[in-house]
């Protein structure tokens, strides 16, 4: 992009400095995760440059060790129930509070996002003790209620977001054709509102998938997540296989963030916002 | 509404089909120290249970006590069997941390294991010592452990101790002047408490804390330190697998023993006991000397042990030259209270 | 379609079945209200019951502590009539030896000696041997034998402090909380300089939050403006920098500046080849080469990349619906460039930018795993002290008192945030 010719040196210098600071800013973002993965393929289990040679061994660890696999088979079902719970209720709540004239709206939308606000350890501590009273701590429902109660402000806030902007005289426009309520739920308001709830239910995915001060507290070892691994891994010491673990990590959230931008992009178009 | 109600429905029921397969009524779960003991654990009695049909899972911790006392305290007990050290042996016993043993049970003769009688809640596996190391491809050989530890000047660069009083302050009062036999006299007042942080002020800044025993050498390894204090085995399975050039600071080692020992309230005891009969085997211990060195607390052992570990193994007579041996039972006691005065110390 | 009828005699509209239109519409309106409040009730039952009350229960443990007036029920029923200037009767010894023999029974004795050590430092030894010893007095007198064990039970100090234990309820962790600690006559008085820590941990929580929110202002702002300002194509692949860190997970981010940041690691490296060592050593900020592992440094650094995103999102999306004809009129009417950014231009961002600092200091404040993993002893946050207050001291009553301090810091600026921004408008990504 070109400086317009009509601006003055001093605008162009600034016009200049704010691009290289920008850039700068950019580079300071994603260095950390560009840095690290090339470090996985280290042959040697050091974290400095130059690598002495290349090697697939931390991967190789990653995918056949009983540990590792474990866990990853063990956080994806923890996520996918929580994902499943937590968009069912989050999008039910978005969808009555969307209702006009919602006594308390605004203090009971305060209380079903206070899970995202609260220190999480906090919510941990207090889950630990109040889950273990009902035999629910060190079991894997437990872990699965404490990571819904944690994911589903996620699901609430972008499904209201998606309704915000959502024309409710088509659904009178669906029921005064005939259609019962629920046709017109899952007719017209489902495939409107899906981007968001799609949107929702990754970062409820995301958020179950990445939690670690919880499982901490709330886990036994018979529910070791990925975290928890990495977690007890990193203060053990830290093995390469962690940048090969958080390399495979950050390939996922790569993909994950490409469909929420899709998502987004065609949820806009849905409503008719301009790009 | 009706599909997603069913998919909820189906997904519970996979889930508790799941958890059900997962919590399998004998499977035990054992915790200790991580790093190559566990490895060595591992090797030999954790593989050998599970070949031999029996189902385990590992877990680590940094021997915090209070995190079993939570435990057992919240009725929330995961852990069935933990290896602890004395001090936290001694303490869980006096407050009901732990189960008291029941010898009979284990089929075991209480007095051919050495400081069998210390505890009534723990069955003792193994003799360790805490130790101080540094690489000799990049430091000299210091003249003392004190000098190695307090003296700044002579050796700059930061040390790697444990996040934890124990040792620590003894140390700190002897590098101080205090004669060993008087350590726990001036350690149990509170000027000799803080004669012993004010001691440590001295480094405070040069000091990296570890929590975990593979912390010490792999600091070492990468140069952060010039001395790190561990577990004499982590620094020998240092040396000898990863061919780090380390040397053994045997100057005023910390002898100490670790145990078995049941958390009170786990719905397995039956499989604890067995778990640590099995364990306890003479041969069995000794085999695990081939991957640590650590000396077996079965006296039965002893004739067993490859010979060549027996100059690596704490009780050599060339590492006892000088010794400190830690008082279990004044940790016991006073730990909680050292041990808070200590974070406080650390927070400042 | 009720309109296009003519008025009835009675003057009132009616619905299509005879009912008033003013109750039909009631009457729907409560239909939908009912409708709305079943629809919401779920997720609101559920957040409550597995969040909101498991937090309270917790918390309450700051005030409720029973440990010392359950375990020596008569001694401080006995105490009750001291006058807390002397020794206790012997009354009151009897008592006490008897709860101390069914406390060492119970395995109780270490308990009260651990709670009775959070006021006097040192006790919890001598009660634990007190226990031990005490099954050995079979018959009166106890004043003297009690005292013959440990001559702390000589101390009219140990007693107040059992008499203010008697109590379920308690002042005590809050109060050490704020350092402060109630005296042998219940005054409320300062904890000496050397236990005094609590404040100073409040302190540097709020300094490292708010310095970490100055720091992702200074450096989101400008990065905001630049993508709301150039052609979409561009700013979506720029974009693409901000939001990939905002969805990889935080623990492989902290992971990343702890190894980046070890001493002699790729950000020393850096350092060193870019000269900003030779910079720094110039002028004596530095001594020699960068120490950074496990500094404050590294937990600064660490922390501002991760909350970035946070500040920036929220200033783009505001700075997107500014436009640009308002910085074109403010020049034409002769504004200098820095002049009309400074006066029309930022001014309009102010939304924005409280949004996203707000947010971004209210996360700061329960930051645990970072300082944790990258940060020092003297980098620990609050949230890393209620932790190691239940891993390693199991102190559940410090714990809650801090957990109560941490979270009324948050809900204070979550009640801003609500107000100012309004919770309702919060979006992601």
């Amino acid at each position: 992009m070109a400086v317009p010719s009509y601006f003055t040196t001093g605008e162009k210098i600034a016009h200049y400095s704010l691009r290289v600071f920008v850039m700068l800013v950019l580079l300071f973002l994603i260095s950390p995760i560009i840095a690290v993965m090339p470090l996985s393929f280290n042959s040697e289990s050091f974290f400095t440059y130059p690598m002495p040679g290349y090697s697939l061994k931390w991967y190789e660890d990653f995918f056949f060790n009983d540990r590792w696999t474990g866990a990853l088979r063990m956080s994806f079902f923890i996520a996918i129930c929580t994902t499943i719970l937590a968009t069912f209720l989050g999008t039910l709540a978005a969808l009555g509070l969307a209702r006009t004239n919602f006594p308390a709206k605004s203090t009971i939308m305060a209380i079903l996002i206070s899970p995202m606000i609260v220190p999480v350890i906090i919510s941990a501590v207090g889950m630990f003790k109040f889950y273990a009273q009902l035999d629910l701590a060190s079991t894997l429902l437990g872990v699965i209620l404490a990571h819904t109660a944690l994911a589903t402000p996620f699901v609430v806030i972008t499904v209201t977001a998606t309704l915000s902007a959502f024309d409710k005289t088509l659904m009178r426009a669906g029921a005064s054709c005939g259609a019962p309520p629920h046709t017109v739920f899952f007719k017209v308001v489902m495939p409107l509102i899906l981007p968001g709830m799609i949107s929702g239910a990754l970062f409820a995915f995301v958020t179950s998938f990445d939690e670690v001060v919880v499982v901490l507290f709330l886990a036994s070892p018979e529910q070791r997540t990925l975290p928890l691994q990495m977690f007890s891994g990193i203060r053990e010491m830290i093995s390469p296989t962690i940048t090969a673990a958080a390399t495979v990590l950050v390939l996922f959230s790569t993909a994950l963030l490409v469909t929420v931008e899709l998502l987004r992009r065609r949820s806009e178009k849905l409503r008719g916002v301009q790009a | 509404m009706k599909k997603i109600a069913t998919l909820l429905g189906a997904v519970l029921l996979a889930g508790t089909a799941f958890t059900a397969s997962v919590r399998a009524a004998d499977e035990l779960t054992i915790t200790s120290w991580g790093g190559a003991y566990q490895e060595s654990q591992r090797k030999a009695f954790f593989e050998p249970f599970i070949a031999a049909g029996n189902k385990i899972t590992e877990a680590e911790y940094n021997g915090e006590i209070a995190k079993i006392r939570a435990m057992v305290e919240a009725g929330a007990v995961s852990w069935d069997v933990v290896d602890v050290d004395t001090q936290t042996a001694l303490a869980g016993c006096a407050e009901g941390t732990f189960e008291t043993i029941d010898w009979a049970k284990l089929g075991l003769d209480r007095s051919k294991f050495i400081g069998g009688d210390v505890t009534d809640c723990a069955v003792p596996n193994i003799l360790y010592s805490t130790v101080a190391a540094y690489d000799t491809s990049k430091t000299a050989a210091p003249a003392s452990l004190f000098e190695a530890l307090f003296d700044t000047t002579k050796f700059p660069g930061k040390r790697a101790l444990q996040k934890s009083p124990f040792v620590n302050m003894e140390w700190a009062l002897m590098a101080d002047g205090v004669a060993p036999a008087d350590v726990y006299k001036v350690l149990g007042t509170d000027e000799g408490v803080e004669r012993a942080l004010k001691k440590l002020d001295t480094i405070k800044k040069d000091v990296v804390w570890w929590e975990s025993g593979a912390q010490g050498p792999q600091l070492l390894a990468d140069g952060q330190v010039v001395f790190a204090t561990s577990w004499n085995g982590r620094f020998y399975n240092a040396i000898k697998t990863d061919k780090k050039p380390f040397q053994i600071i045997w100057d005023y080692q910390a002898p100490d023993w670790d145990w078995w020992a049941i958390p009170k309230g786990t719905p397995k005891l039956d499989g604890a006991y067995r778990f640590i009969t099995y364990a306890s085997d003479p041969q069995r211990m000794a085999d695990q000397t081939k991957w640590i060195s650590y000396g077996p607390a079965n006296k039965d052992s002893a004739p067993l042990i490859d010979p060549a570990i027996l100059p690596d193994l704490p009780s050599a007579p060339d590492n006892l030259k000088t010794v400190f041996y830690p008082d279990p039972q004044f940790w016991g006691d006073k730990g909680d209270e050292l041990r808070e005065r200590f974070n406080a110390w650390l927070a400042q | 379609m009720a309109m296009a009828q003519a008025l009835p005699s009675d003057g009132v509209m009616r619905a299509a079945d005879g009912t008033p239109l003013k109750v039909a519409l009631a009457r729907a309106e409560r239909r939908e209200r009912l409708k709305a409040l079943g629809l919401v009730l779920p997720l609101f039952a559920f957040i409550v019951l597995s969040f909101l009350v498991p937090i309270f229960v917790m918390l309450y443990n700051a005030v409720y502590d029973p440990d010392v007036a359950e375990n020596l029920p008569t001694t401080v029923v006995a105490l009750q009539q001291w006058d807390g200037k002397d020794l206790p009767s012997e009354e009151v010894f009897a008592a006490f030896a008897a709860d101390m023999k069914k406390a060492q029974e119970s395995k109780m004795v270490a308990l009260i000696g651990k709670r009775l050590n959070y006021e006097i430092s040192g006790i919890r030894s001598k009660v634990i041997a007190t226990g031990r010893k005490v099954g050995a007095i079979e018959a009166g007198p106890y004043k003297d034998a009690v005292i013959a064990i440990d001559k702390i039970w000589g101390e009219p100090e140990t007693w107040a402090t059992i008499k203010r234990s008697s109590s379920s309820y308690t002042p005590f962790y809050l109060l050490a909380m704020l350092d402060m600690r109630q005296g042998v006559d219940g005054s409320i008085e300062q904890v000496p300089a050397d236990r005094a820590v609590y404040i100073d941990i409040l302190k540097r929580t709020l300094g490292i939050s708010l310095l970490v929110t100055f720091c992702t202002l200074i450096l989101g702002y400008p990065v905001a403006y630049m993508l709301a300002t150039t052609p979409q194509k561009t700013a979506s692949i720029l974009m693409i920098f901000v939001l990939l860190p905002f969805w990889t997970s935080l623990l492989v981010r902290t992971t990343a500046w702890m190894i980046l940041m070890q001493d002699g690691g790729v950000f020393a490296q850096f350092m060193n080849v870019t000269g900003i060592t030779w910079v720094m050593n110039l002028l004596g900020v530095m001594d020699g080469p960068p120490e950074l592992f496990k500094t404050r440094f590294a937990t600064v650094v660490a922390m501002t990349h991760i909350q970035l995103p946070f500040t920036l999102l929220p200033i783009y999306s505001v700075m997107k619906t500014i436009s640009p004809t308002y910085m074109r009129a403010a020049k034409s009417l002769g504004g200098t460039p820095f002049y009309s950014f400074i006066r029309v231009y930022m001014p309009q961002t102010l939304p924005g930018v409280a949004a996203g600092c707000l947010l971004t200091f209210i996360l700061c404040l329960g930051y645990y795993i970072t300082p944790a993993l990258v940060g020092g002893p003297t980098d620990q946050m609050v949230s890393g002290y209620i932790a190691s207050a239940i891993n390693t001291e199991n102190n559940w009553g410090k714990a809650s008192a801090l957990g109560v301090i941490l979270l009324i810091a948050t809900l204070i600026l979550y009640y801003v945030y609500n107000k100012l921004v309004g919770i309702d408008r919060m979006k992601l990504g």
